[in-house]
């Protein structure tokens, strides 16, 4: 029995993302390691690329993963612990407690992390729209063209399929017939006079946060010698 | 300064530090914060070639000869600005002050400029200390990294009425140049702490002053982008773009640096080394030879010459600093402006 339960963690690990980077934990190399008992009492260890990692991204990864491990069928307690924090002590207290941010940084912050989070997944639809429309362009659709277009009439791909997703976490249009272009903060259409700086934007977005996770790839293979559970080399 | 292909550059490296972060600096209680600092600037290190990585134990601490050798002597530098970052609930001393930085400047008249600082949380104290150090040390410039921790508060927003206070005041005092620098932390701790929306206010209300933001605002590059384009007095300070990218991240240096001429432009970039995290050589020897590469996803950034080379590796902070530049060193008649103010306009490569 424990052995599929394990996978399942794992698996549910998977959906955990750095709210910066927008990929996976697992993928990051950021899951030491992952233990589940007969009884289904899982326990995560988690790193990050270094001892100063902005704490309010850092509780958002563990407290993401201790939802997603949770809700595995067969785990019945799940432990999530950061190592080699700075604010490993009250991360890890204060998501074991079901805290919440403000409380576990008292007097530090003034309230929960979902403006944070809404304010990055905006920017993870803006690097997804550089995602599905450079191959677009450079397959000869014109730029004026993007702006009539359909979700629905995109080629079915990854990044079509994650743009989608994320645009639907945000409450924003996702269905087929919502425009290929919007808004990330108002959900309106781009029209064609935004056009020009809505696309060099998004592709500004998607550089800052590739160069980032670049960045951060970098710095997490200096500091631990050892792959992480489910990593991939970029 | 550096030659070659016949070529001459003025070098000014205008980010770099001489610090001691050595356990014999490191406060008591405080020991696991000196030391996940210094560790983490040594991670970076890192991402440098590979003959250029020190130990950590030289790491921590480095001499006086060290640094002369491996920024002058070696690293073709010609004036090197001292950054000074204090973080004295850390370091019994301070990581590295504006003393420690003068004391060594003194010794090499004419090598250094000495920056200070100052913390908006220190209240009259701290602008009796900031008028201090620039009487004492004739600073015009000041560093300010808006993490850092003090009694309690993870860090400050430049648009904080008290930050305002000592702006004005630095301001008063002559100096011309604030060099930003955004950390992980910051009050309150919800906020995304590497947000550049304060630099905006502040380079809007105080037209006076130039705003370098180090390391182009990484990891918010996109929106120190969509800013700078828009504040005639913003710059970008280049420091761990060349030094964490070019090396380590090619095909991202290449992009990185494409945004930088699209949205900044090549008058408003300026080198930094970021010693002692990476040594000046590496990066301005490569920084010369560096092209835009010849790949069709770049094909429509604009391409940086010989000129902008020259601007970005000394021209535009000499200009910013008033350091005097050889005449064999300057651009010819038609080969632009340093530092000029007026290119904050988008312009299509």
């Amino acid at each position: 029995m424990t052995a599929p339960v394990r996978d399942r963690v794992l698996a549910a690990l998977d959906t955990v993302r750095d709210p910066e980077l927008d990929e996976p934990v697992t993928s990051l190399g950021f899951v030491t390691s992952c233990t589940v008992t007969g009884d289904g009492d899982a326990r995560v260890t988690l790193r990050l690329p270094t001892y100063f990692c902005a704490p309010n991204f850092a509780f958002l990864m563990v407290a993401d993963a201790y939802d997603a491990v949770a809700a595995v069928a067969g785990v019945r307690t799940a432990e999530i612990v950061l190592e080699d924090h700075f604010a490993s002590d009250a991360i890890n207290d204060g998501v074991a407690a079901q805290a919440g941010f403000a409380a576990s940084f008292d007097g530090e912050a003034v309230s929960e992390l979902d403006g944070l989070r809404a304010d990055f997944l905006r920017k993870a639809v803006m690097a997804g729209t550089d995602q599905v429309c450079r191959p677009l362009l450079a397959a000869g659709t014109e730029p004026a063209a993007l702006a009539g277009m359909t979700l629905g009439e995109l080629p079915l791909s990854q990044p079509a399929g994650r743009l989608r997703q994320r645009r639907a976490e945000l409450g924003l249009p996702a269905g087929d017939d919502a425009p290929l272009l919007i808004d990330p903060v108002t959900g309106e259409p781009v029209g064609l006079d935004g056009l020009p700086l809505h696309l060099r934007r998004a592709r500004t977005t998607r550089i800052s946060i590739e160069a980032n996770a670049g960045v951060c790839t970098g710095l997490l293979a200096h500091r631990y010698q050892t792959r992480g559970l489910g990593q991939e080399d970029k | 300064m550096y030659e070659k292909d016949g070529e001459k550059y003025f070098v000014v490296d205008s980010h770099m530090h001489y610090w001691n972060a050595a356990p014999d600096n490191w406060v008591p209680g405080a020991e696991k914060y000196a030391k996940g600092w210094i560790e983490c600037f040594h991670a970076y290190q890192g991402l440098g070639p590979p003959q250029t990585h020190w130990p950590l134990e030289h790491f921590q601490k480095y001499s006086e000869d060290d640094l002369m050798k491996d920024v002058f002597e070696d690293g073709h530098v010609d004036v090197a600005i001292f950054q000074p970052t204090y973080l004295k609930e850390w370091y019994k001393e301070g990581f590295n002050t504006t003393e420690r930085n003068a004391l060594m400047g003194e010794k090499h008249p004419g090598k250094f400029i000495c920056n200070t600082r100052f913390d908006p949380r220190d209240g009259e104290e701290g602008l009796k200390e900031l008028r201090h150090n620039v009487e004492r040390f004739g600073s015009t410039g000041v560093k300010l990294y808006t993490a850092e921790w003090n009694k309690g508060s993870r860090g400050y927003k430049l648009s904080d009425p008290e930050a305002y206070t000592f702006l004005a005041a630095a301001q008063e005092l002559g100096i011309k140049n604030v060099h930003v620098h955004k950390g992980p932390t910051i009050w309150p701790l919800d906020k995304d702490a590497f947000d550049v929306s304060d630099v905006d206010h502040c380079a809007t209300d105080f037209p006076g002053l130039n705003f370098i933001v180090e390391h182009v605002g990484l990891p918010r590059i996109e929106d120190f982008c969509f800013m700078a384009t828009q504040e005639p007095n913003v710059y970008a300070g280049l420091a761990v773009v060349i030094g964490g990218l070019m090396h380590a991240r090619p095909k991202f240096f290449a992009k990185v640096m494409g945004e930088l001429l699209f949205w900044v432009g090549e008058d408003k970039m300026t080198f930094g080394s970021d010693y002692g995290i990476w040594e000046p050589k590496w990066q301005v020897e490569g920084f010369v030879d560096w092209e835009m590469p010849d790949d069709s996803e770049l094909a429509d950034y604009p391409r940086l010459g010989i000129a902008g080379k020259k601007k970005i590796l000394g021209l535009n902070a000499a200009k910013l600093y008033g350091i005097d530049v050889p005449a064999e060193c300057r651009l010819d008649a038609g080969e632009g402006t340093p530092a000029a103010r007026d290119d904050a306009q988008l312009v299509e490569g």
